[in-house]
């Protein structure tokens, strides 16, 4: 019977093959839609998927924007529960133009990239880095956008450090993983450090936020409030988190955007799901007949129904492959034109996962109205209906 | 005079009408029809259109329940059964063949003639046998592969005949099965209807307009306004 239904499910689309073709294309490319849609909510979330459980982020409790003492590194360093200590300041320049942003941070260089194994830097290129005080590395998708070379130099416009730096590219890093951020930029913390003494001597030996390495991801919340403890009642008291909590706060900053492209992304698929059940209401009652003589051959209702939602899988079937094998295509093409925007925008398992999961439910939706009808045929009225 | 009882009929239509509702009035289609239909038959129900020859054959058949009185087919009360019984029932014990063949337009011949088999507990190679030879029974063995679209007229009512044949069912049910044909065609169909009932023993109930049709049946009654005539038998 299973063969017989398959049989029926796959053939009977033929028969209104343009019919079927432009369900099927409406059907691919709201599915195509979905998945694009859902990457950009994943390549949202990518900074905090990306973040390490063991490591937190230090900033000062009123706001991201206050800086921290220096000073403060050694007492982190000597908290229970703390491995390494790290800290940076966003840069935050201007390469040429203002439209050519990137993420530029200015890092203590040793402990960073220890406490930072995912982004991959060559020994010699460290060597390099740690020599070079006006030295910078660079990730490999943010040198191919700008054609950098190991040696260039590359001048940036200071607007929170204002003046004009000039930085020699000592190295590029790779990402361990897809999902690592390759669109960064780094220069080295000390040498950032002495340019302001010369020319801002109160803002020196000021850190926008410390790293830190834990030894056990779950100590996290105890090795923090030992942290945020540390500084209570202090000129710059702290806040610490999860590196993925701090990410959130910047995703939740959005969150209405991300919200509102959820939104978007299911209304398509409502909209594909009527298309797709008017199709399917519009076979079902040309095929009235078939079912009235079916069930006149002694098929139960069941199996009525079940050839209808036969149907209306094959087609979502169909069309959420080739919607699936277009999205990991179409999302490196937007990809490459985004990344300045999304660094990391990559189709996950979950979106794939999602796909299918919408596929489903359009196949499942479309097809139940139009089922209960064919099930409900009164075999002496549909068969008045052959000829 | 011999004592032994005259055979049990195959089917007993007792006390049977049938109305429908329009617009809430009961329209009355047949009125306290009554009567046997021996095992064997071959009968030919006529009438104008309207007369009710269609809904007693859809009756007889299973596919629609009377208002009231008893159809006994083989010693099963069909008037009574739940629907699910009585697909059940249709499955095993009816062949049909329609006017207007009412084959599945995306199934080969072959396919088409198995549809009834899936109802049983045969294996695939089971019913491909038995599908061929209803197909070579009806003289389409060269045809089994062939959509309906790429059949005539003729050869789609005999796939249509093969089709109800393939479970050897108790009664074949016919309605107006010439009535879509060509006067060539038709004769091969009706000469084929009536082999099944000579050679095969098959009991036919046949709904037809068409006189030339019914005097091809062994035994003709009419139907006029939901009732029923006496018996004609064509021929001994």
């Amino acid at each position: 019977m299973l063969a017989l239904i398959l049989r029926f499910a796959l053939r009977n689309p033929l028969r209104h093959r343009l019919r079927s073709l432009l369900t099927l294309a409406g059907l691919t490319i709201a599915i195509l839609a979905f998945g694009l849609l859902g990457t950009v909510v994943s390549a949202w979330y990518a900074g905090a998927n990306a973040a390490s459980d063991k490591r937190l982020v230090t900033r000062n409790a009123i706001s991201l924007t206050f800086p921290m003492p220096l000073a403060y590194a050694e007492r982190i360093r000597a908290i229970e529960g703390v491995t390494d200590v790290s800290w940076e300041n966003w840069f935050g320049g201007v390469y040429k133009e203002p439209s050519n942003f990137f993420p530029q941070m200015a890092v203590e260089p040793t402990s960073f990239f220890r406490l930072v194994p995912e982004f991959r830097v060559k020994p010699e290129e460290m060597q390099n880095f740690l020599r070079e005080r006006r030295g910078a590395i660079a990730g490999r998708k943010l040198a191919a956008r700008f054609g950098w070379k190991i040696g260039d130099l590359i001048p940036i416009k200071g607007t929170i450090f204002a003046g004009d730096y000039e930085f020699i590219l000592c190295g590029i890093y790779e990402g361990a993983r897809s999902s690592t951020d390759e669109g960064q930029f780094f220069l080295r913390w000390d040498y950032l450090n002495e340019r302001t003494r010369q020319l801002f001597p109160g803002r020196s030996d000021s850190v926008g936020i410390y790293l830190i390495g834990i030894a056990d991801a779950r100590d996290a919340a105890v090795v923090a409030q030992r942290v945020d403890r540390s500084f209570a009642n202090s000129l710059a008291e702290t806040l610490t988190e999860t590196e993925k909590a701090f990410q959130l706060s910047f995703v939740a900053m959005t969150g209405t955007i991300v919200n509102a492209i959820r939104i978007v992304s299911w209304v398509i698929i409502l909209i594909i799901m009527a298309v797709m059940a008017n199709t399917m209401a519009m076979a079902a009652r040309e095929r009235t007949a078939e079912y009235a003589t079916l069930k006149a051959l002694g098929f139960r209702p069941g199996t009525v129904a079940a050839l209808v939602y036969a149907e209306s899988f094959a087609l979502c079937a169909a069309a959420a492959t080739a919607g699936i094998l277009l999205t990991g295509p179409a999302a490196r093409a937007i990809g490459s034109r985004l990344d300045n925007l999304f660094p990391v925008f990559q189709v996950a398992p979950e979106t794939i996962l999602m796909q299918i999961a919408a596929a489903a439910l359009i196949a499942c939706v479309a097809a139940a109205l139009p089922a209960r009808q064919a099930m409900r045929v009164k075999i002496v009225e549909g068969l008045r209906q052959a000829g | 005079m011999s004592g032994s009882a005259a055979p049990a009929p195959l089917i007993r239509i007792e006390h049977v009408s049938k109305h429908y509702l329009r617009g809430g009035e009961a329209v009355p289609v047949l009125a306290d029809v009554h009567f046997d239909i021996a095992r064997g038959e071959y009968l030919a129900l006529m009438g104008p259109s309207g007369s009710g020859k269609s809904t007693l054959l859809n009756l007889i058949a299973g596919l629609d329940q009377p208002s009231s009185g008893r159809i006994v087919v083989d010693d099963t009360d069909i008037a009574g059964m739940n629907e699910r019984s009585l697909a059940d029932w249709r499955a095993a014990n009816i062949g049909f063949i329609f006017q207007f063949y009412n084959l599945m337009p995306v199934l080969s011949a072959l396919e088409n003639v198995e549809l009834p088999l899936q109802l049983t507990r045969l294996s695939a190679r089971e019913r491909r046998e038995r599908a061929l030879t209803a197909l070579s029974l009806v003289g389409l063995a060269d045809r089994v592969k062939h959509t309906p679209r790429e059949l005539s007229g003729g050869q789609l009512q005999r796939v249509a005949i093969a089709r109800a044949i393939v479970s050897d069912p108790t009664l074949i049910v016919a309605d107006e099965p010439t009535g879509d044909l060509d006067r060539k065609s038709a004769e091969e169909v009706l000469a084929l209807l009536l082999r099944l009932n000579q050679s095969l023993g098959k009991t036919i109930i046949m709904v037809t307009h068409d006189q030339h049709a019914a005097q091809a049946a062994r035994a003709v009654r009419h139907l006029d306004k939901g009732e029923l005539s006496a018996l004609v038998e064509n021929r001994a």
